[in-house]
């Protein structure tokens, strides 16, 4: 085990694995935090908790992964190298392993002229793949990006993301080898509307044979109206969206339920491709629908481990 | 080439308010090429500031706007050719670049020296009236790896090993106006036969070569006298 985190036990044990993901408040309300990670618990293997998503100013990912580790959630570090630096990033990383975090998402991070700083300045000091060589670094090799030696390392299972949809296509897959290459042990991917052009992407994932030294989790995002839905096709950078979607959910008498459907369908899809080792539910301020999204895939009940299986 | 733009007028005139005397300095190099602080623009310009005092009833034989342009701002051996006009200022506003403002400033001691223009980048113009960006002076260059194309000045997020998860179309995430230079560089790799060279990590950059801690300097040991 490299981090003995529950979703890498999930995962090395060969189950599905279902992670969601979790927007903390705009605020320093914990409540905030408690409310929708208590809607993840039993039905969520970890769950993911945003780094400033948007590059809009939000309670640490550090403290509220140290909130839903405290619930008894497994928490995934996201970190974006928007807007630290590496002395910044590392010690942060060294924080939340003494916090008892033991997932860490690697990002690039949303441009901060999508968020509510648009004046900031940011900081792209390394970007997301040398952040995971970073943390393998610090984890496998005992070592600081500076190859000083510390004392104690960091046990993070580590994560990154990849986006089939965005361009250029045929450099998605070198790319996501790069990822690799650099130690990542897990991937979450853009969320997936447009099935057939994942699995276009996924049979590039084959020809590499990476789907044999990364686990793949598909991300999917249940949408709540036909206005969401066509938002997500026109207006966020890097996705894909059929058409065909876009007029279901307009069609619909129930919206909501519809979204539901097309949401739950497409993990039915995306569980029969081969080398998809699970789902990431982003279910954009709509948490408490997780339970319903994983209860009507088939998903329950979760997998629970002893404290030292493994 | 340096490309700057001209500072609003109104910043302008803010800026001189309370001087009565204003000398008006272009730069015949980069920022005449980019039209933003050549000898017709210190002309406009002087000529604006003549208009927006008349209109106030400022003007008086006490009140004077007047204009020179020199070789190079950013020189110390062409500023000696104005030192007698700038004496006779009680401001001078500066039409060069960054460093023309900060040459002159230190040339003429004890003299308020203003910058009239925004300097905004390394760049070249792209067809008239359009000027873009291709170097941010980064100290370490890397277009060996990239086919050519800057990532750290033309990449929004100065990215090294590949383009974000935002790249679409061929643009970048931020504007459909803005080329992903990512999608520039793989294309070129692409006709150069060169995409492999993409498939390497490369590892964090160094910096400080970037910003170092006080002003970079350049030593030629060969030239010094
Ligand atoms: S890599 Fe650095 S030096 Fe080379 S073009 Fe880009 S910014 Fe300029
Ligand atoms: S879309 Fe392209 S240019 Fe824009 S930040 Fe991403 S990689 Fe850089």
């Amino acid at each position: 085990m490299r981090s003995g985190s529950n979703l890498e036990k999930v995962l090395a044990h060969g189950d599905f694995a279902v992670t969601g993901e979790l927007g903390p408040p705009q605020s320093n309300d914990r409540e905030v935090v408690v409310k929708k990670a208590k809607a993840y618990k039993g039905y969520v293997d970890a769950v993911n908790i945003t780094d400033n998503q948007t590059a809009i100013v939000r309670m640490s990912s550090i403290a509220a992964c140290a909130i839903a580790a405290g619930l008894g959630l497994d928490p995934v570090m996201q970190m974006t190298c928007r807007d630290r630096n590496r002395i910044a990033m590392q010690s942060d990383i060294l924080g939340a392993s003494a916090l008892g975090i033991k997932n860490i998402l690697c990002l690039t991070g949303d441009h901060q002229s999508f968020g509510n700083h648009p004046t900031s300045k940011n900081v792209y000091d390394i970007d997301s793949i040398q952040l995971i060589g970073m943390v393998k670094g610090m984890r496998d090799d005992k070592r600081f990006l500076n190859g000083e030696e510390m004392k104690s390392e960091p046990r993070m299972f580590i994560g990154a993301a990849a986006n089939p949809f965005a361009d250029p296509f045929e450099y998605r897959v070198v790319r996501l080898a790069k990822k690799v290459a650099a130690g990542a042990d897990f991937i979450q991917t853009q969320a997936v509307f447009d099935v057939p052009r994942f699995r276009r992407w996924m049979e590039m994932v084959w020809d590499h044979g990476l789907h044999e030294r990364v686990y793949i989790l598909a991300g999917v995002i249940p949408v709540k109206s036909a206005g969401a839905m066509r938002y997500m096709k026109n207006d966020v950078p890097g996705m894909s969206v059929p058409d065909e979607l876009v007029r279901r959910m307009e069609q619909a008498s129930d919206p909501k339920e519809e979204g539901i459907r097309i949401c739950v369908e497409t993990i039915l899809q995306l569980r029969e491709i081969e080398g998809v080792s699970g789902i990431h539910l982003m279910p954009i301020m709509w948490e408490s629908i997780a339970p319903v999204i994983v209860e009507r895939a088939g998903l329950l009940p979760r997998p629970v481990y002893d404290q030292d299986d493994m | 080439m340096i490309v700057a733009e001209q500072k609003p007028v109104a910043e302008i005139l803010r800026m001189i308010d309370g001087y009565r005397r204003i000398l008006v300095v272009g730069c015949g190099t980069c920022v005449t090429v980019c039209m933003a602080g050549g000898e017709k623009e210190a002309g406009i310009l002087a000529s604006l500031i003549r208009m927006a005092w008349a209109r106030e009833g400022r003007l008086s034989p006490l009140i004077d706007v007047s204009e020179a342009t020199v070789e190079r701002q950013c020189e110390w051996e062409f500023l000696g050719d104005i030192a007698e006009k700038v004496a006779a200022s009680d401001a001078v506003l500066s039409m060069g670049c960054g460093a023309g403002v900060q040459a002159m400033a230190r040339m003429f001691e004890g003299k308020v020296v203003l910058p009239a223009l925004n300097t905004k980048f390394i760049g070249m113009p792209e067809r008239q009236g359009l000027w873009t960006e291709l170097c941010a002076g980064c100290g370490d260059c890397v277009l060996d790896r990239t086919g050519g194309i800057c990532p750290i000045a033309r990449c929004s997020k100065s990215l090294l090993n590949g383009p974000c998860g935002g790249s679409q179309n061929g643009k970048c995430e931020v504007s459909k106006d803005i080329d992903c230079a990512w999608q520039l560089i793989f294309d070129r790799m692409k006709s150069l036969g060169r995409l492999e060279a993409l498939g390497t990590v490369l590892p964090p950059k160094d910096w400080f070569k970037n910003r170092d801690g006080g002003p970079r300097k350049v030593v030629r040991e060969d030239m010094l006298l």
